[in-house]
C-alpha cells in the first residue's frame, strides 16, 4: 500500500490526522496534509483506508 | 397525506420530538433519494435526504455555493436580491476564491493547533462552572455555560474583546433567526461589519498575536476581506458549539442510560461527541448547492441553475449508513457523519468544536453529579425557527 496525497486538493480539515494519527500530520504553514508514513505497515492499513474514506476533499488515494 | 413524488414540497421544519428531524424527511428518504422542492423564494429545485446522495453532491465541483446563484431553502431573506455580497465570506465562494481564504486559515485550525488550546479551554470551562455553581441551582445552562465557553474561545482566538459580547451575540442571533426581516438582517450585518472593520483597522495599527492580526500580517488580504472572514468565523464559531453543548446535554439527560455509560467510562467521550454530532445535526437546514451545468444524479437531471438542499439531518439518520439510526448510542462508530458537511467547505472549525465538546460535557458532568432538567421536558423551548437548531434556554438543577 502506498499513500498519495494531493496537497492542492487538501482543505486541511484534519480528518486524516484524527483517524490515523501515526500516519498523517498537517503542515504548520497552511494546514495541508503531511504523510508521515507513505507506505504504512499492515497494522495501520485499516485506519489509513478509513482516513481515505472520510477525507472530505478527495485529496488522498491509495496505490 | 402523502403527496405525489413529483409535487414540489417545501422543506419541513416542525418536529414531533425534540431530537428527531421532521418526520416527513424520514418518509421521503424512504421513497427516493431526490424529490422536487420549492425554495423560500419560489424556486423549484431539489431535496436530497440520503447519506450517499448528500455526500456525492457536496463533493461534486459542478455544484456552486456562490450567493449569486443561491436560493434560500426557507424564507426570502438570504436570496441574492436581499443580501449583498460580502468579500471574505468564503463559505459562499467557489474555488479559486474559496481556496485562497481556506489556505490562509487552515494553518490556524490544525488538529495540533487546536490541541494546544486545550489547557485554555479547560480553564475557561472551569471558570464558567464556578460561576454557575455560585449563582446556584437552578440555572440556565445556555446562558451560564454553553454560550460563554465557545464565545470566549473564539474571541480569544480572533482577538475580539469579549467585553463586547452583548453586541455581537445580539447581531448573530438576528442573523440566524429565520423570522428576522430583511431589514433586521441588513442592520445586524452592517453593525457587525462596522464593529469588526474598526477592530481590523486597530489591529493593523497595533497587531497582537491573534488570528485577525495574523491575517493582516499575511499581506494577502485587504481589510474588507479580513472583516468578512472575521464575521464568518465569529458567527460560525460560537452559536454552533453553544447549541451542541446545550442540546447535547439535554439529549444525554433524556437518555439516562447513555448518560450513565458516559459517567461510568469517561474514555467514551470521543465517540460520544461524534454520536451527538450525528444524532443532533444542529445544521438542520441545508447546506444548499446550485448546479452550474446539467448534472445527472440518481436517475434525475438537475438542470443548470437549479438548487439542491442537502439535508444533512436526514442523511445522518439514513438506515443505509447507520444501524438503528434513530437511537442515541454513544458507543457506536459515528464517524462518517455529515454534521460538519463534506467536500471543500467541510467545517473549518471542526477540530476546535470537537475539543470544546470533549472538554465541556465531562467537566459539566463531573461538577454536577446530580444534574437534571429544572422544568418538565415539554416546556423546553426548541430553536426550530433558527438556522442552527438547539434550545433557547435549558434550565437545569443539581
Ligand atoms: C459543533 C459545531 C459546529 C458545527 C455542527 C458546524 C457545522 C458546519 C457545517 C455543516 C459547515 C458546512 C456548510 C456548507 O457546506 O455549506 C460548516 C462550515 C464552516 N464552519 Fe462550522 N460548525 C461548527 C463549529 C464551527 C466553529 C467552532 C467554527 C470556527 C471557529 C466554524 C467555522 C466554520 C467555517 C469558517 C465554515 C466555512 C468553511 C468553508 O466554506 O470552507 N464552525 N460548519
Ligand atoms: S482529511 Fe483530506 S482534506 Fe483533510 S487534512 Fe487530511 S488530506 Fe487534507
Amino acid at each position: 500500500m502506498r499513500i498519495n496525497a494531493d496537497t492542492d486538493r487538501c482543505i486541511g480539515a484534519g480528518m486524516c490526522v484524527l483517524t490515523a494519527p501515526d500516519v498523517f500530520d498537517q503542515s504548520e504553514d497552511d494546514g495541508t496534509v503531511l504523510v508521515l508514513e507513505p507506505e504504512p505497515p499492515e497494522a495501520r492499513r485499516a485506519a489509513v483506508r478509513r482516513a481515505v474514506q472520510v477525507c472530505p476533499s478527495g485529496a488522498l488515494s491509495l496505490s | 397525506m402523502t403527496k405525489a413524488l413529483s409535487d414540489p414540497v417545501p422543506l419541513p421544519l416542525a418536529r414531533d420530538t425534540p431530537f428527531d428531524p421532521p418526520s416527513e424527511l424520514r418518509l421521503w428518504r424512504g421513497e427516493g433519494p431526490l424529490r422536487p422542492m420549492i425554495f423560500g423564494d419560489g424556486h423549484v429545485g431539489w431535496l436530497a435526504t440520503r447519506h450517499s446522495t448528500v455526500r456525492t453532491v457536496l463533493a461534486d465541483p459542478r455544484f456552486s455555493t456562490r450567493i449569486e446563484v443561491m436560493h434560500p431553502p426557507i424564507g426570502q431573506r438570504l436570496s441574492q436580491q436581499t443580501l449583498t455580497k460580502l468579500p471574505g465570506f468564503f463559505l459562499r465562494e467557489d474555488p479559486p476564491v474559496h481556496t485562497r481564504f481556506r489556505r490562509l486559515l487552515t494553518g490556524q485550525f490544525t488538529v495540533r493547533r487546536m490541541r494546544d488550546l486545550e489547557p485554555r479551554i479547560e480553564k475557561i470551562a472551569s471558570d464558567r462552572l464556578d460561576a454557575m455553581e455560585k449563582a446556584g441551582s437552578p440555572a440556565d445552562l445556555v446562558e451560564m455555560f454553553a454560550l460563554p465557553i465557545p464565545s470566549l474561545v473564539i474571541c480569544e482566538l480572533l482577538g475580539v474583546p469579549y467585553a463586547d459580547h452583548h453586541r455581537f451575540q445580539k447581531d448573530s442571533a438576528t442573523l440566524l433567526n429565520l423570522d428576522s426581516s430583511v431589514e433586521q438582517v441588513r442592520e445586524a450585518l452592517s453593525d457587525l461589519m462596522g464593529y469588526l472593520r474598526e477592530l481590523v483597522a486597530a489591529k493593523r495599527r497595533d497587531p497582537g498575536d491573534d488570528l485577525i492580526s495574523g491575517l493582516v500580517a499575511t499581506g494577502q488580504l485587504d481589510d474588507e476581506e479580513i472583516t468578512g472572514a472575521s464575521v464568518l468565523l465569529l458567527v460560525a464559531g460560537h452559536e454552533t458549539t453553544a447549541n451542541m453543548l446545550a442540546l447535547g446535554t439535554y439529549a444525554l439527560l433524556d437518555n439516562p442510560e447513555q448518560l450513565a455509560a458516559l459517567r461510568r467510562d469517561p474514555s467514551l467521550v470521543d465517540s460520544a461527541v461524534e454520536e451527538l454530532l450525528r444524532y443532533l445535526t444542529i445544521v438542520h437546514i441545508g447546506p444548499v448547492r446550485t448546479a452550474t451545468e446539467d448534472v445527472e444524479l440518481e436517475g434525475r437531471v438537475i438542470k443548470a441553475g437549479q438548487a439542491v438542499t442537502l439535508s444533512i439531518s436526514a442523511a445522518n439518520r439514513d438506515p443505509e449508513r447507520f444501524e438503528a439510526p434513530d437511537d442515541l448510542d454513544i458507543t457506536r462508530q459515528a464517524t462518517g457523519h455529515l454534521a460538519f458537511g463534506h467536500g471543500i467547505h467541510q467545517c473549518l472549525g471542526q477540530q476546535l468544536a470537537r475539543i470544546e465538546m470533549r472538554i465541556g460535557y465531562p467537566a459539566l458532568l463531573r461538577r454536577f453529579p446530580g444534574l437534571r432538567l429544572a422544568i418538565p421536558p415539554q416546556e423546553v423551548e426548541m430553536r426550530s425557527n433558527m438556522a442552527i437548531y438547539g434550545v433557547h434556554r435549558l434550565p437545569v438543577a443539581w
